[in-house]
């Protein structure tokens, strides 16, 4: 019986982060939107994109090899497997154990190899250009994410998000300059893994600076469809990580009756409509860096999250 | 009873057998399938005498001496846990060659310079393993690179192929006499050859530094230690490709083998420092060697270079367990160790998987610039299919194999803040730095190769008429993808595997993982960190299927075949698409200029000329221009001037020889 419950909660956790994540990106448009005084689309209009992507017919290049019908379902499996092994509203799940950080970043990676894979596919200079400079930006963004898990794993003693959580939100951690600076660090990866303002637009088409939506170019109908619902799984993906690791209150243990659960949800949900609002709030105040800048704003990261590191080998509690 | 160690003396005297043998026959026909089909089954038969050995009793240790090598000492031979995994990894990686080379071997031109000496250079691979004295180690080392550097000149017509064979000598020479002189210090003043005898010694300080660099010199040359590289990217793709396969995801492991047997087993303790030089140089190897690959069009060489990355991944974690051991931290020791090793048998699957994969695609293009392939995931679907799990593997991407030794290496690198000297305390962190951007770089590295060879349109007609290759090729390469990808859902069980060698070398192993519940591997407790590759796989298969079951069920089926975007211009040339160069060109620019002092040129005719704008791209091989080119100028230098000594009269001759007998007597008279 327990056991089902717990299987119950896990599956209860995989499906909120795939209804949430439309959500949570229709969001951060309306709220950018707002702060740009238009009115914007409704929030529910991501959900409306899908289901009319789903509903239109593929057009395929002439060329297009089976990698290429394959590679939208490979990417969706493994983002979602990866935000659903992320605590949202609760620690400690039934397969928690089955991946630590170190290998939900590897797991995204895999999303990303293939996704560069899929723009190349097809034999346009679009899709080159996109994989290409995606891989440079992973080049710099994967490390930088790798020292923050070091800096993260120092301070916890686990690199398991469940044991980080729960160190993080007791008492004894307090305010860390390494942990201030993986901080930083990991909000810098997180734009940049997301194609956001300042590294990339989401918003555009048919511009020379873009980085991600030049490797989708060739991809329509459900195709299409099941690239931007992994594009959305992985905003919320990095939003539940960075509340999760950085603040973790009202985090529920495994175990716990449903009235709990029920409250880990909303509180949840809070975390994530206040990281919102916050994105769109700094993607509406910056503007879009050229591409070869994005380097020196992702080394800055990486710089950041090696000092973090190296303070704490130093001392453990700096 | 007929020991472990006799048994597989016979094998090794079955492939020296062969090739004599195949000297014989090798003008006729049938001499490839013969020569092939024997070494298959030699091979896979001390296979399964190794893997026995490996499985069998920890503490069983058997040993030969043969009346041969130096008549005071004789031949010793001996198997324990450290040679018996390397033995595996060699006759694994001999048989899938030899069943490759079933198939490839038919397309030699000259197959009487390849015969005989692909079992000579198995059996020299063979034998350095086994070697239980220096005299038989250096004598089975040198022959092994010369089999090989045979195998290199194989194709000797070909341009540069020469230009690779003679850098290789060289190179190979100055390898070996950097380990003579190793050994002849752990040997010490009374010439104590055996390797008993060395292990019983207490080396000096001094002593053992110098065995280190040594060592570093002589194992490192041959596996492709930076700087001493430089050789491996020129003679690994000169060879055919199932002899490339085997000196990139074989012979660099017998290297490895050297530096592991010399400085784990016969030096004693280490001191801390010499963590630090090994990380040091690790790290530096892995990222260099994979931007060099990064830059590189030659499919082949690409995959050299990358051999490159994948050997300071391994001396990474190797360095990290000489700093555990040297602070007695065993447990910690054992799961570096057990991730260096973890990867080099890693590598010796999916290296050999891609150079055959790369061999299948120039038996059916003819061609090694990827400039010039593309599009051949329609020609050669199978090829592409088992090349992209190569691919995926190599990039250390879950739940693939290559993935779960970087995870250990990783965690090796976290029970780090607990060694004591500051100079480990803050190059570990450094070096995993240095770990995490080489693997993100491999990935892209890969990215590009996968992507320009096999997706696309194709570049020239050539390719555009690519078939797939033979059956025993792709058997080959097919049992190498499974095997990436079984090692890496099931690593607990290589990990068991492993803990005889850790428990020889460092006397500690890491936990039981075959009994961790779903067979999840943990390498020190499941709060801290545990990884389960068998459920990650099982999770992306079910989602994926779901996702494509709920596609297929609820959306529109409807799909039209168009051509491709291209900004409104139809009919693009296949010359439009991105190139291995023009592919890697953001991250030559991010990391290029100070790598490689690469320089872009971008030569724009005036408004109204006709002349065609041109981008020359300049990179300076910055090791090659530091290291050797002064020492080679110094060479010429001093050979230009000794030559005047060549063109002299009789006369001079003599006045010389009498000036010198006359210096001698007066050196002689005035010793005191």
């Amino acid at each position: 019986m327990a056991l089902i419950l717990e299987l119950a909660v896990q599956g209860a956790q995989m499906m909120l982060v795939l209804l949430l994540a439309p959500l949570l990106t229709g969001f951060v448009r309306k709220v950018k939107a707002r702060l740009q005084r238009r009115q914007g689309p409704s929030l529910i209009q991501p959900y409306r994109d899908l289901l009319r992507l789903m509903r239109k017919e593929v057009v395929l290049a002439d060329n297009a090899s089976w990698l290429f019908r394959v590679i939208p379902y490979l990417i969706f499996a493994a983002t979602w497997v990866a935000a659903a092994l992320i605590p949202t509203f609760a620690t400690g799940l039934t397969f928690s154990w089955t991946a630590d950080l170190i290998a939900i970043v590897a797991l995204l990676g895999s999303a990303r190899f293939f996704l560069a894979l899929a723009g190349m596919d097809v034999g346009t200079s679009f899709g080159g250009i996109g994989a290409s400079r995606e891989v440079m930006i992973a080049s710099l963004a994967e490390p930088a994410m790798l020292l923050i898990v070091f800096s993260l794993a120092l301070v916890a003693g686990a690199t398991q998000l469940s044991t980080v959580a729960a160190v993080m939100g007791s008492p004894e951690v307090g305010l860390r300059v390494s942990l201030g600076m993986s901080m930083i660090a990991l909000v810098i990866v997180a734009l940049a893994e997301n194609a956001r303002i300042p590294v990339d637009n989401p918003a555009t088409h048919l511009e020379l600076t873009m980085v991600h939506e030049a490797m989708v170019l060739e991809y329509s109908g459900r195709h299409l469809a099941m690239i931007e619902l992994a594009a959305f799984l992985k905003l919320l993906l990095y939003v539940s990580l960075i509340s999760c690791v950085f603040i973790p209150w009202g985090l529920v243990t495994a175990r716990a009756g449903p009235a709990s659960y029920a409250l880990g949800v909303v509180v949840y949900i809070g975390k994530l409509a206040a990281c919102g609002i916050l994105l769109a709030a700094f993607e509406t105040a910056i503007a879009k860096m050229r591409v070869f800048r994005v380097p020196d704003f992702l080394g800055a990261a990486l710089m950041l999250a090696l000092l973090g590191t190296l303070l704490l080998f130093v001392s453990r509690s700096l | 009873m007929t020991s472990i160690v006799a048994l597989l003396l016979w094998g090794v005297a079955a492939f020296l057998g062969t090739a004599i043998v195949a000297v014989a026959i090798s003008r006729r026909g049938s001499a490839t399938y013969l020569v092939y089909g024997v070494t298959l089954a030699i091979s896979a038969v001390m296979f399964a005498i190794a893997a026995a050995g490996l499985t069998g009793d920890p503490a069983g240790v058997s040993t030969v001496t043969l009346p041969l090598g130096l008549p005071w000492i004789g031949a010793h031979f001996r198997l324990d846990a450290l040679s018996a995994f390397f033995l595996v990894v060699v006759n694994l990686g001999g048989t899938v060659a030899s069943l490759y080379g079933l198939g490839y071997g038919h397309h030699e031109p000259a197959p009487h310079r390849v015969l005989p000496f692909f079992p000579a250079f198995l059996a020299g691979m063979n034998l350095v393993v086994l070697a239980d004295d220096a005299f038989t180690f250096l004598l089975s080392w040198e022959f092994m690179s010369l089999a090989s550097w045979a195998l290199v000149m194989a194709h000797h017509r070909e341009q540069d192929n020469t230009r690779a064979g003679y850098i290789y000598l060289v190179m190979a020479s100055f390898g070996t006499l950097a380990l003579l002189l190793a050994f002849g210090l752990l040997a010490g003043p009374d010439g104590t050859y055996t390797f008993d005898a060395m292990r019983a010694a207490e080396p000096s300080r001094f002593v053992a530094a110098a065995t280190l660099v040594l060592m570093l010199l002589g194992a490192g040359s041959k596996a492709g230690l930076v700087p001493l590289h430089v050789w491996l990217p020129l003679a690994h793709p000169a060879a055919p490709s199932h002899v490339s396969a085997l000196m990139s995801g074989v012979m660099t492991k017998v290297a490895v083998y050297g530096f592991i047997r010399v400085i784990f087993d016969l030096l004693g303790e280490p001191a801390w420092w010499s963590g630090v030089v090994v990380l040091f140089l690790g790290g530096l190897t892995a990222v260099l060697g994979i931007l060099y690959a990064l830059m590189e069009k030659d499919l082949k060489r690409l995959l050299a270079y990358s051999t490159i990355e994948n050997i300071g991944v391994i001396f990474v974690s190797l360095g990290l367990a000489l700093a555990f051991k040297a602070n007695a931290m065993p447990s910690a020791a054992a799961l570096a160790l057990t991730a260096a090793l973890f990867h080099v048998l890693n590598h010796s699957f999916f290296k050999s998987l891609l150079f055959f994969g790369a061999g299948a695609v120039l038996t059916a293009t003819g061609e090694r610039n990827m400039e010039k392939l593309g599009g051949l995931i329609h020609r050669m679907p199978l090829t592409s299919f088992v090349f992209l799990v190569g691919c995926v593997s190599i990039s250390a991407l879950p739940p693939f194999n290559g993935f779960v030794s970087e995870w250990l290496a990783f965690q090796a690198i976290l029970q780090s803040p607990d060694l004591p000297q500051w100079g480990l305390k803050v190059m570990v962190p450094a070096v995993g730095g240095l770990l995490a951007l080489s693997a993100a770089l491999a990935a892209a590295c890969f990215v590009k190769a996968f992507g320009i060879t096999f997706l696309g349109r194709p570049r020239s007609t050539a390719v555009g008429q690519a078939q797939e290759v033979d059956r025993y090729s792709l058997a080959a390469m097919f049992i190498l993808a499974a095997l990436c990808l079984l090692a890496g859902i099931l690593p607990g069980l290589v990990i068991d595997g492993l803990s005889p060698v850790t428990l020889s070398l460092i006397g500690n192993r890491m936990p039981v993982q075959m009994a961790q519940p779903w067979l999840s591997i943990v390498p020190i407790a499941e709060s801290r960190s545990s990884y389960n590759g068998l459920l990650v796989f099982v999770f992306i298969a079910i989602s994926a299927s779901l996702a494509a079951f709920v596609i297929h069920r609820f959306a529109s089926h409807a799909l039209r075949r168009g051509p491709a975007w291209g900004c409104g211009f139809p009919d693009v040339t296949p010359a439009a698409q991105y190139t291995a160069v023009s592919f890697a060109q953001p991250i030559r620019r991010v990391f290029g200029t100070f790598a490689f002092r690469a320089r872009e040129k971008v030569e724009m005719p005036p408004p109204g000329a006709t002349a065609p704008a041109r981008l020359t791209v300049e990179i300076h091989d910055v090791v090659w221009e530091t290291f050797y080119q002064p020492i080679a100028g110094a060479v010429r230098f001093a050979t230009e001037k000794l030559n005047h000594l060549q063109f002299l009269t009789i006369r001079r001759y003599l006045t010389l020889v009498f000036l010198y007998l006359v210096t001698l007597l007066l050196v002689l008279a005035l010793w005191p």
